[in-house]
């Protein structure tokens, strides 16, 4: 190594292409130690995913699924609702998602557009709140949200759920839509108002298509958000269950594979919708 | 008018979101501090007694959970960064146009329930397991080696949670690196290495800085990992938190407890921004 640095400098032009071409398979073989290890990296994120799907199609006598038994796919079938309990909690898991997501979508597009596209007194502590609201430890986050709805003799339960999940989600989306609405440019907006558009029309016609992208990833981190959630979730629900709060309680008496037929289908819901996306927008920009 | 109106406008669009905030995220923080100096039991109720006791008795009495919290936190992170680094160096500066392939790729964990993910790994590494039953019966390890219920076993479930938290700012430091000033380096006789050290990584440290942040907070305060993965030696703080409000219905044990965490985390977190200049913190972490 230390050779070929020293020639170049000291001697004439041919020789720079030398030392290059013999360092080249140094670099590659560095880059492709880097490629295996990112494969090796991605293998281990994906592994215990890949044992939630495959023991979706195990066949054990029980409820305890840890152990290969044989091939099946009744659990793909209408035998994927043999729980009501865990029936209950996917559906609440999904409309406390899809209430949280509509509600904290909504609140938080308003104030990344105050914070993207306004300068005002008080856009600093606006920010800040935002910052702490994401970085709060969601224990704290939870245990403080129980006591207060314990103060104020809330009984907790499904609205408590959703209260809970619109507050942690809107700062999501805040900053989400805050990083879109600054690009803006104001110029359109204020040629859409020299045209004769109402503050509304200008809304809805030029400003709201424009960072569409990002409430709509803003919306969709939120239900991601939302629907997994669980340590803020566990203070604040009662005896309401949620699809992770069921499969914590359940894990001591083993998790029936139905539990893993669900999680896969939202792996492959969740998967399926972020390249979707991703390829619609590749597609626009094209 | 309009004028005024314009002026308006923003705090008009905060207004909704704001107020939310303002009850359900502020307001529980006051409660939860009110609630730390109360005495009282469920039946009869909870009044303020301005009893700080509960403070020095919780410091005292589960300083193993704080300093638990702290080093597995603290471990986890410090992996993280070791993990993630040289994934997210090749990824910006090879990935070429798969770049978003493989950072999806990484985050395809989110896509899974986070306490699914875990007793999965409680499943795969169980005591007869997929991984080392195999592995006992062909009497490679020793019958009573386990992999569960150990410190280690707490440390790796929560680097690989929160992995992707990390991989993704380093990332996007990385990727905003104009790679002219690299070539700079070289030209002005920078070595490989010598690049890397001193123009790469520096560039690259905010991106490490806002990870941290975003790993151990989280790490630190998590329960679910040292209750799948750990055994009754390896609780941390956030477990007993847990504990003494859903089981003991301890209410102001569980509040000062909390209280104090979010302290620590609070101090450390301005600390740690003290020493990096907070506009950087905030601005990588925002980013």
């Amino acid at each position: 190594m230390s050779t070929s640095v020293l020639t170049p400098a000291s001697s004439g032009l041919r020789v720079p292409e030398q030392p290059a071409r013999r360092r080249r398979p140094k670099v590659r073989f560095g880059d492709r130690l880097l490629h295996v290890y990112t494969w090796l990296l991605i293998g281990w994120l994906a592994l215990p995913i890949a044992a939630v799907a495959l023991f979706s199609f195990n066949n054990p006598k029980g409820r305890l699924n840890i152990l290969w038994v044989g091939f099946t796919l009744k659990w793909w079938g209408p035998k994927l609702f043999e729980y009501p309990d865990l029936t209950r909690a996917m559906w609440n898991s999904i409309t406390i998602g899809v209430i949280a997501t509509v509600a904290s979508t909504v609140l938080g597009t308003l104030i990344g557009l105050a914070l993207g596209k306004h300068k005002f007194r008080g856009q600093n502590v606006t920010n800040l709140l935002q910052f702490a609201a994401i970085s709060a430890p969601e224990i704290v986050l939870g245990s403080s949200l129980l006591t207060f709805f314990l103060t104020l003799g809330v009984q907790p339960g499904y609205p408590t759920i959703v209260i809970a999940h619109i507050a942690f989600c809107l700062s999501f989306v805040a900053v989400t839509v805050r990083a879109r609405a600054l690009t803006l440019d104001p110029f359109i907006e204020e040629a859409a108002r020299d045209l004769g558009a109402g503050p509304w029309a200008t809304f809805r016609l030029v400003t709201l298509p424009l960072i569409w992208p990002g409430v709509m990833s803003g919306a969709l981190l939120a239900f991601a958000l939302s629907i997994d959630d669980f340590i803020t979730t566990n203070f604040v629900a009662g005896s309401v269950q949620t699809y992770p709060l069921y499969i914590w309680g359940a894990s001591r008496e083993g998790l029936p594979p139905q539990v893993n037929v669900m999680g896969t289908i939202i792996f492959m819901f969740g998967a399926g919708l972020a390249i979707f996306n991703s390829v619609r927008a590749r597609r626009a920009r094209a | 008018m309009s004028k005024l109106r314009s002026r308006l406008v923003p705090y008009l669009l905060i207004l909704p979101g704001g107020f939310w905030l303002a009850v359900f995220f502020a307001a529980p923080l006051i409660f939860l501090i009110s609630m730390s100096i109360q005495t009282g039991n469920v039946t009869s109720g909870f009044t303020v007694t301005w009893h700080f006791a509960e403070y020095w008795l919780g410091l005292k009495g589960y300083s193993q959970q704080f300093l638990h919290s702290l080093y597995y936190g603290g471990a986890a992170t410090a992996l993280c960064i070791l993990l993630s680094y040289p994934t997210a160096y090749w990824i910006a500066f090879k990935g070429g146009t798969r770049k978003t392939t493989y950072l999806f790729l990484i985050l395809l964990p989110f896509f899974v329930s986070f306490v699914l993910r875990t007793i999965s790994w409680q499943y795969i590494l169980a005591d007869n397991g997929l991984v080392l039953g195999p592995l006992k019966s062909a009497g490679l390890l020793p019958e009573n080696f386990r992999i569960l219920a150990t410190t280690g076993a707490v440390i790796g479930g929560l680097t690989y949670n929160y992995l992707p938290f990390m991989v993704l700012p380093i990332y996007v430091a990385l990727e905003r690196i104009d790679f002219r000033v690299v070539e700079a380096a070289h030209d002005l006789y920078a070595n490989k290495f010598e690049a890397f050290r001193r123009v790469v990584l520096p560039l690259s440290l905010p991106g490490v800085f806002a990870g941290v942040l975003l790993n151990f907070v989280p790490a630190a305060s998590d329960y679910v990992n040292a209750q799948v993965l750990g055994g009754p030696n390896n609780t941390m703080i956030g477990n007993i938190i847990q504990d003494q409000y859903l089981y003991n219905t301890d209410y102001p044990m569980g509040a000062a407890l909390s209280f104090t965490l979010m302290a620590f985390l609070l101090i450390g977190i301005f600390a740690y921004a003290r020493a990096l200049g907070t506009e950087n913190v905030l601005e990588a972490a925002a980013a």
